[in-house]
């Protein structure tokens, strides 16, 4: 493919990338700078940009008033044990889909992704009632229920498109060789298939954490994680948006550094099957 | 040991009939070459004595036992793939050691074996590189060598040489040939090409439309073929088929010549003909010609033969290696 670009068209895209990026990446940069100012710099008019007592106080105040690292805690169970979930089943159904399809592989796919269309709310009173016959509220085992349910579909997806790049004859090779089901998966297919896993784990782990409509309609205290930490600095007492920036960022940040070590698989992941 | 039976195997898809119902005996020791077009069904009829499709209806036996509901490594057959299929994730050795590991066979055990499977096809240098890292010469003898390790009573051959470049090629024909003369373990290879076929083969099996043709030594498919698509397909260049006025002579619907079964003169003789294309090869020439009332035909000549475009040439076919068809494109007996 020929790719020809003027030195011009190439700054002004530059230009425009950058600018675009810097929209997207505003938000977080102000929550972050807010976070350091005083509760009066955080809603002052102008607002000062640079200028202003640096304190960490607010970031003190919100581990004293509230206790961050049950949330995060909290949090990262949810985020790896609805993903750890999701990938058993995952992997068995795309392993499915992928090496031995039918007329309606398709259709079932399809089907998959289409209850990511639906609004959640639609289906919040039955599995609130649900939740509250069986015990589950503000309990980690019924979050991560929700949660695996909840992205289920996209893990099977992300894995078919893996798998079908794995050419079949190799785990023909292995039941040649005398591998059974189990083995001809967990020796063969997964190794193979490592960085596909490794995207379709990290990106559910990214959804399962900043998921919030779930999380703050079935939890209280036990099993609320960094959203519900959030949402609890936002209304009762007021505003508080420097207090509400600390705990916010500090929500963010693992998940940051996550991401930012592995974008390179991220990237991979979301694009994989796009180009070929 | 390793005798392998078929009794009417079947294999539908769908509706559709891939294999009607295929007999055949396949001998211990022996090496059986599965030809015919693409599409034939040659590769599905592999892959159900594999185990790797399940059969529709019918037998299979190996060495007197039905093996027709059994696993694919239940069988005790190895598998050596078009596309070689190694485990790009595992080295030379792991990949060699795979099938041993499965079977659960102790480390000394395994180790004794790789090393000498590896000294049998060259790779004792490379039992530490993965996969991607050697050629496709060496990529294929690894995926012979996890085939002999496991002590198969049969290997099984997918077209494991289309993958590879023509010089390749003629060489890992002969090392198979001689690895077959070594352990002289039964043997059967899918291949669409003939050559292949006729020289590697003890036993030939024509296939066409997922039917046996014809089952015999590669010269007598080459001497006696059972019909018109047998003779076609055996023999390079392709026999000549004639019909109308020569054929009648012969009392028969159609005849068949091989193109090294003319002979060329430019003085007179049963055909005349112009010569179209003159391709000299040195040690023969192919000529192919436009007969008159007859349309074209390609001729084998020994030699250097000093002919070009628009010459006029005669043909006379050697009587005696006539082939006669009926209207069915079923040899005539009794040429």
């Amino acid at each position: 493919m020929e790719n020809k670009q003027t030195p011009l068209g190439y700054v002004s895209f530059s230009v425009f990338a950058w600018i675009v990026g810097l929209l997207i990446f505003f938000p977080i940069f102000w929550m972050v700078l807010t976070s350091f100012k005083s509760e009066l710099e955080a809603i002052s008019i102008p607002p000062s940009f640079i200028s202003f007592d640096w304190t960490l106080e607010n970031y003190v105040e919100v581990q004293e008033r509230s206790n961050y690292f049950k949330f995060a805690m909290n949090s990262v169970i949810l985020a790896v044990g609805s993903t750890l979930v999701g990938l058993v089943f995952a992997v068995t159904c795309a392993w499915a889909m992928a090496f031995n399809p039918t007329k309606r592989t398709k259709d079932a796919l399809l089907w998959m992704l289409s209850t990511k269309m639906m609004p959640p709310v639609g289906v919040l009173v039955p599995i609130y009632l649900l939740f509250r016959d069986w015990g589950l509220l503000d309990t980690r085992f019924g979050l991560i229920m929700v949660l695996f349910l909840m992205n289920l579909p996209i893990m099977v997806w992300m894995l078919y498109t893996y798998f079908k790049e794995i050419p079949t004859d190799i785990l023909e090779a292995a039941r040649m060789d005398g591998a059974t089901l189990p083995k001809e998966i967990i020796f063969v297919l997964l190794p193979m298939a490592v960085p596909g896993i490794a995207s379709t784990m990290l990106l559910n782990i990214i959804l399962a954490w900043n998921e919030a409509f779930w999380t703050l309609n079935l939890t209280t205290s036990d099993a609320a994680p960094l959203t519900a930490f959030i949402a609890s600095y936002s209304s009762p007492e007021g505003l508080f948006w420097a207090k509400l920036s600390a705990a916010s960022t500090l929500a963010v940040a693992p998940i940051l550094v996550i991401g930012w070590f592995s974008q390179k698989q991220l990237v991979r992941g979301l694009t994989f099957g796009a180009v070929k | 040991m390793g005798a392998i039976r078929l009794e009417k195997v079947k294999k539908t898809f769908g509706t559709l009939d891939v294999i009607p119902g295929v007999d055949l005996d396949i001998n211990d020791g022996e090496f059986v070459v599965f030809v015919g077009p693409s599409g034939c069904g040659k590769s599905t009829l592999l892959r159900l004595i594999a185990g790797l499709e399940d059969v529709t209806d019918g037998k299979i036996l190996i060495n007197g036992t039905d093996v027709a509901n059994e696993a694919p490594a239940k069988r005790g057959l190895s598998m050596v793939f078009q596309s070689y299929a190694l485990y790009p994730h595992m080295t030379v050795y792991n990949n060699i050691a795979f099938g041993l590991k499965m079977a659960g066979e102790s480390k000394d055990v395994i180790d004794e074996k790789v090393q000498s499977a590896a000294k049998i096809l060259n790779l004792t240098d490379y039992l530490e590189r993965r996969p991607g890292a050697l050629s496709g010469g060496q990529r294929q003898r690894v995926a012979i060598g996890r085939a002999i390790v496991r002590n198969p009573a049969a290997f099984l051959f997918d077209e494991p040489l289309s993958n590879l470049d023509a010089a390749l090629r003629v060489n890992m024909r002969l090392e198979i040939t001689g690895l077959h003369q070594e352990l002289k373990t039964t043997m059967i290879y899918v291949t669409h090409d003939q050559v292949e076929a006729m020289t590697m083969a003890d036993k030939i099996v024509v296939l066409q439309a997922g039917r046996v043709e014809q089952v015999g030594k590669p010269m007598d498919l080459y001497s006696n073929p059972a019909n018109k698509f047998v003779a076609g397909f055996i023999g390079s260049p392709k026999m000549n088929f004639l019909g109308g006025d020569i054929a009648a002579k012969h009392d028969c619907h159609e005849i068949g010549v091989r193109p090294e079964h003319l002979a060329v003169s430019t003085d007179g003789g049963e055909i005349a003909a112009t010569v179209k294309i003159a391709e000299h090869l040195g040690a023969e020439t192919y000529l192919h010609v436009e007969a008159d009332g007859l349309g074209p035909m390609t001729v084998r000549a020994t030699g250097e033969v000093d002919l070009g475009e628009n010459d006029r040439i005669f043909l006379t076919p050697e009587q005696d290696r006539i082939h006669r068809f009926d209207q069915h494109g079923l040899t005539l007996s009794g040429a």
